[in-house]
């Protein structure tokens, strides 16, 4: 919204000057035949003059060879001047400012300074922003600059500048241009347009479809990206639940509240370091909650199976009843503790994101989450597969009579690979700290999603969580643009169900007479 | 059927006619005849709030029998009942008419959001005897689409109690969200009256009441019937070991999806009793945690029986009305606790409970199959060749 | 039909390439035939290219060492599992392959499973009711339908030869292991099946109702056929007319007891570890 209105105001403003032929301002070119350099300290005096063209040439000299540290001394005439000389002054202040912000060491300010200038619509400030392109060692900010050099072009007098900036701007793929570039095409299309309108309009058709493509593009990827971390966010949630599930044959309905205890292990953790530790180390809480959440949550979920789970073997609905009960006390105890929101803050790295394409953002956060859902399924796997207890898990799972006659003590197998779930619980609360706030519904919110995804991708086998996960994530990401969010999950209800038709205990399914 | 049974049927219908006497006599009476400070007196919000409790008694019935008969766990009974509640809400939601903040036809709700047109599905609303018939076949025929599905590929168990979870939260979604038609979140409310009598007429409510004790009557007739009936047998069979029905030559699925329906028509019929005496319908009644709420009531009150469905409906609801009004905190730790207790310890909830105090005051006769005596077996055998 | 005929003709040189299959029956007169049935779990063949099939009225036993398929073949022929290849022909001309198992049970073929299973919840007469042969087992049938004094009549001479006629009224969950096999054949019984298919039926019971338990086989073999699946040899002596050895999905051999017992393959495979004397 914010940045479609400023696009807006940006095309509004350069469309405004360009049709009405007002000389505010001159292309670049212009500078060259300026009126003799006056001293700064002259064009200052003149800044506010009352007399008209007198005030914009000095305006035009200031902003050819003013730099920020006229700021000060603006600001003070801005203070006893009449309204139409402090609004003469304001832009020229904007600008000079702007040009000490492009030396800026943070990168984003560097970017956000460059997109300012190019909707000035100020094409005097062309200069500044190439000099500054040269030395930049940031290839978005560089893609910046160039982009707004090139919006800055197209209020150019000469046509054929306007044609080669349309078509560079459809080269950048640059979706600020688009509002103006469709200004152009507009005044192409009137009956009285000229030749060289025409021209430059059908530059900044094409212009305009190259960027459209470009758009659909980008967007697709970062669907596909938010499907991914949807996908992963899912996945971390429902490999303990699925683990659990294959295993004991119950669905822990507290699952999502064990995540709660790995997300408030998390925040009791930052605060633990807030209150204790140099600012400096602050961002060392964040490795440290890992362990803390997931031992938190491995414990409660312990506690549970040696309390509750551990008398309602086989009969998983009564388990599933009791865990929700289970649930209810924990999610209000943690509001009665904890009151009703508290956020985690993000440890430095995790904080921004990074641009990988034109229009494509992917924020640190979900990367993090979708780098965590693939560790955890290495983890898993070498977990089920290297280890003892690994073994022994996937005997009981496959056939606990059997495997206890082998003398596997299938109690304890059970009561370590709970705790082992919940552990991974918390870890799915750990990482969730980074997308969303911590309260006490935190686990509530994805928790149905995650009992879909045990139950499409079926039991026992680690590869059907993974699909499900994905084809869940993925499917509702996909839909949701055309559906809408609401109309989407009804969407993957019915595609669950369908699904459901054709394998009923899921994708992987245990076979023959293991299964009733 | 025979012996037995016949000796225990006529006690259980003589604490049904007790129970009815006193739901639909005393209790009615002692809200009208007693002056308002007597001791005696049941204050219309009392009630009232009886009613409620007694329709949502009427849903437990309908949850028995898909899960405490059948064995089969719906965690999204709320739907229906919502559905019933809403089809009820919508007829008095247009009969407000000009009453309403905005003094318009259409409800206060639409002109807020600027719907200049009543949407198409409201209009048969209009009519009453509609909105009392829709409010049944509405939630009946969505668990028809909904249970053909799902019992014909034979989801079961573990499966069908998440996917009837997922139900109910779409089903809050879709309510919740849809502001221009449904009210959203603030659902449908401020109802003045129904076939024109003032709902705030104590004795309107009054009469509401006396129809949700004999609605609760007639199901818990009809849920008798059913479950005395041979199909009744064919449900409890199917909870008992689904495979050998199968292997007895019935179709499982198809009585599954006849119990879900019933079950479902009993919640619609809930919701439309409970619409006007609560007089408010949000889909904050609908989703997840209602729906699993519900489970519980059946849960306390006792499995496979219908008095002990109802019972625990009443007495969880109670409960809750008591409590958050005195320590609203720890309302959810006492429903979590419940859950965990009576899965883990009371198994047979409340009717349970009392049988067993029963059984323990009257030891003498011991009830339950004969002791297995093998040589007489054996001996009846040998007979036979 | 007759495509199906036409089939099984073309079928049938192969078939009897198998001639000591041939010199006991023909087709023509099997109620059940399964002919080259393989039954495929992730690659283990639990039946492999199976040929086999029983007359009306025959009382069958088959034998084989633990995993040689024998559970798997009735699996396959009442639709509990689905044969990968090959086809399975009840009566004349009905293809089994594709169909439910409830339609197969209406076909006529009954079941007792090899762990015993009753409806523990109910009482032993509500068992049999629900077992009894009716027109419809549907829903609203059931809804509406009242025992008739021919139905109960039934039931008790069932529970009769059974032997719970004291225990008509118990819950079923309570009675023991053997009462419960023998429930579970009573209920099978009311079925009224044109074939029975019943599994290990004397595991976990004395002698003495093993005896009365192949009586009882015996009995109803007179009127309907018959396939019993046992370990017990002492017990397949008592019952059997015919044997089929099952080993690793085939068939190895078929015939009369000693016939079986004196075949050196069988011998070596399972009487020979089995340590059976003959
Ligand atoms: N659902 C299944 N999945 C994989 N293998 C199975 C399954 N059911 C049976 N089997 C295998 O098929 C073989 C035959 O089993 P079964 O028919 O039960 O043998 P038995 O002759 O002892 O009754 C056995 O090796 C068994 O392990
Ligand atoms: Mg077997």
């Amino acid at each position: 919204m914010m940045i479609s209105l400023g696009r807006t105001v940006a095309a509004l403003s350069l469309a405004l000057f360009l049709f009405s032929g007002h000389s505010w301002s001159i292309a670049a070119e212009g500078a060259i035949t300026a009126p003799p350099i006056s001293s700064i300290e002259q064009a200052l005096g003149q800044v506010a003059s009352e007399d008209e063209s007198v005030r914009s040439a000095a305006i035009r000299l200031l902003i050819e060879q003013g730099d920020v540290s006229l700021v000060p001394r603006l600001e003070e005439m801005r203070a006893n001047a009449s309204r139409s000389i402090r609004q003469a002054i304001k832009p020229l202040m904007d600008l000079l400012k702007n040009r000490a912000k492009l030396a800026s060491p943070d990168s984003d300010v560097r970017r956000s300074a460059a997109t300012d200038l190019g909707s000035s619509g100020n094409p005097s400030v062309i200069p500044w922003l190439d000099a500054a392109r040269v030395n930049e060692s940031n290839k978005w900010v560089r893609y910046t600059m160039e982009e707004s050099v090139t919006l800055l072009k197209l209020a150019s007098d000469d046509p054929s500048i306007i044609a080669a900036a349309a078509e560079k701007l459809g080269e950048l793929g640059s979706q600020n241009g688009v509002p103006v570039l469709k200004q152009l095409v507009a005044a192409g299309a009137v009956a009285e347009a000229t030749e060289q309108q025409k021209t430059v309009a059908m530059a900044a058709a094409a212009a305009i479809v190259r960027i459209e493509s470009w758009g659909a593009w980008s967007n697709a990827i970062e669907t596909l990206f938010r499907g991914i971390s949807l996908s992963s966010i899912l996945l971390i949630m429902s490999l303990g639940l699925a683990i659990v599930f294959g295993l004991m044959g119950v669905i822990n309905m507290a699952h999502g509240e064990l995540m709660m205890v790995g997300a408030y292990a998390t925040f009791v953790t930052q605060q633990f370091f807030t209150a204790w530790f140099p600012s400096d180390m602050f961002d060392w809480y964040f490795p440290v909650a890992l362990p803390v959440a997931f031992l938190a949550a491995a414990g409660s979920g312990f506690l549970l199976e040696a309390t509750v789970i551990r008398f309602l073997y086989g009969r998983p609905l009564e388990t599933m009843l009791a865990t929700w009960g289970v649930s209810l006390v924990l999610m209000q105890a943690a509001r009665v503790y904890f009151g009703d929101l508290t956020a985690v803050v993000a440890p430095g790295p995790l904080r921004g994101g990074m641009q990988v394409l034109v229009g494509v953002y992917l924020p640190y956060n979900r990367i993090f989450i979708i780098a965590l859902s693939i560790i955890c399924v290495l983890g898993i796997y070498f977990a089920l597969f290297k280890s003892n207890l690994g073994l022994r898990v996937r005997a009981v799972t496959q056939n606990r009579n059997m495997s206890a006659c082998l003398g596997i003590p299938t109690r304890k197998v059970d009561s370590y690979t709970f705790a082992f779930g919940s552990g991974l619980a918390g870890i799915a609360g750990w990482a969730l700290t980074m997308v969303g706030n911590v309260d006490p519904g935190l686990g509530q919110n994805y928790i149905v999603d995650a009992f879909m995804v045990v139950v499409t991708g079926g039991v026992g086998k680690l590869a059907g969580t993974i699909v499900a996960s994905l084809g869940i994530g993925g499917l509702n990401k996909l839909i949701e643009p055309s559906f809408g969010a609401v109309y989407g999950k009804v969407f993957i209800l019915v595609m669950v169900i369908l699904f459901l038709q054709w394998r009923p205990s899921g994708l992987f399914a245990m076979k023959g007479r293991n299964a009733d | 059927m025979s012996d037995g049974t016949a000796d225990k049927n006529r006690s259980g219908g003589m604490a049904f006619w007790a129970v009815g006497a006193i739901l639909l006599v005393v209790m009615p009476l002692l809200n009208i005849l007693p002056p308002e400070d007597s001791w005696f007196h049941l204050s219309d919000f009392s009630l009232n709030r009886f009613g409620k409790f007694l329709a949502f008694g009427i849903l437990a019935l309908g949850l028995d029998l898909i899960w405490g008969y059948t064995g089969i766990l719906s965690l999204g009974q709320g739907v229906f009942f919502g559905l019933g509640a809403y089809c009820m809400g919508m007829h008095l939601m247009l009969t407000i008419g000009k009453e309403s903040v905005y003094g318009t036809e259409m409800p206060d709700f639409m002109v807020w959001n600027q719907v200049k047109e009543l949407p198409l599905f409201w209009k048969p609303f209009y009519s009453f005897p509609v909105a009392v018939i829709g409010s049944i076949l509405v939630p009946m025929a969505f668990a028809l689409v909904f249970g053909f599905f799902a019992f014909r590929s034979r989801i079961k168990g573990v499966y069908f109690a998440i996917i009837t979870q997922a139900l109910a939260l779409v089903a809050w979604l879709v309510f919740n969200r849809n502001d221009t038609n449904l009210g959203g979140t603030n659902g449908l409310t401020d109802f003045k009256q129904v076939i024109g009598y003032r709902l705030s007429e104590p004795s309107t409510q009054l009469v509401l009441y006396i129809i949700t004790v004999l609605c609760l009557g007639a199901s818990y007739l009809f849920c008798q019937w059913i479950i005395r009936s041979r199909a009744g047998r064919v449900l409890v069979a199917v909870r008992d070991s689904e495979k050998r029905v199968v292997f007895s030559g019935y179709t499982p699925a198809n009585y599954k999806l006849f119990v879900f329906v019933v079950a479902a028509a009993l919640a619609g019929l809930a919701g439309m009793l409970y619409a006007p005496q609560v007089g408010i319908i949000t889909p904050a009644q609908i989703g997840v945690l209602p729906s699993l709420e519900m489970v519980i009531w059946v849960a306390v009150g006792g499995r496979a029986s219908l008095a002990g469905a109802v019972l625990g409906a009443v007495s969880v609801n109670y409960g809750r009305s008591v409590l958050t009004n005195y320590f609203p905190e720890l309302w959810p730790f006492i429903l979590g606790g419940l859950f965990v207790l009576v899965v883990l310890l009371f198994p047979d909830g409340l009717i349970g409970m009392m049988r067993k105090a029963k059984s323990l005051l009257s030891r003498s006769k011991p009830d339950g199959g004969k002791p297995v005596v093998p040589a007489e077996k054996a001996a009846v055998l040998e007979g036979k060749r | 039909m007759g495509g199906n005929r036409l089939c099984l003709l073309r079928k049938l040189p192969c078939w009897r390439g198998s001639a000591e299959m041939a010199e006991q029956s023909s087709f023509q007169n099997s109620i059940i035939y399964l002919d080259g049935v393989t039954v495929d779990y992730d690659g283990f063949k639990a039946l492999n290219n199976l040929t086999f099939m029983v007359d009306y009225k025959e009382l069958r036993v088959v034998i084989g060492p633990n995993g040689a398929g024998k559970t798997t073949l009735l699996d396959v022929i009442c639709g509990k599992t689905k044969a990968a290849s090959g086809r399975v022909v009840f009566g004349r001309d009905v293809d089994l392959k594709g169909k439910h198992e409830d339609e197969i049970v209406a076909l006529g073929i009954g079941r007792k499973f090899q762990a015993p299973s009753v409806y523990g919840f109910l009482s032993v007469w509500e068992n049999l009711d629900l077992s009894l042969k009716r027109s419809s087992k549907g829903v609203f049938a059931t809804l509406f339908g009242k025992s008739t004094a021919d139905e109960r009549v039934r039931i008790e001479k069932n529970l009769e030869t059974i032997g719970l006629k004291d225990y008509a009224h118990t819950r079923a969950g309570s009675l023991s292991h053997g009462q419960k096999q023998w429930l579970e054949i009573g209920m099978v019984i009311l079925q009224d099946p044109s074939l029975l298919l019943v599994d290990e039926p004397v595991a976990g019971m004395t002698d003495e109702e093993t005896e009365q338990t192949g009586q009882l086989l015996q009995s109803l073999a007179e009127k309907q056929a018959i396939i019993v699946i046992e370990h017990d040899m002492e017990f397949v002596r008592q019952i059997a007319r015919v044997v089929t050895v099952l080993h690793e999905g085939t068939v190895i051999c078929e015939g009369s007891v000693e016939k079986v017992q004196a075949d050196d393959r069988v011998r070596e495979i399972y009487l020979g570890r089995q340590k059976v004397a003959h």
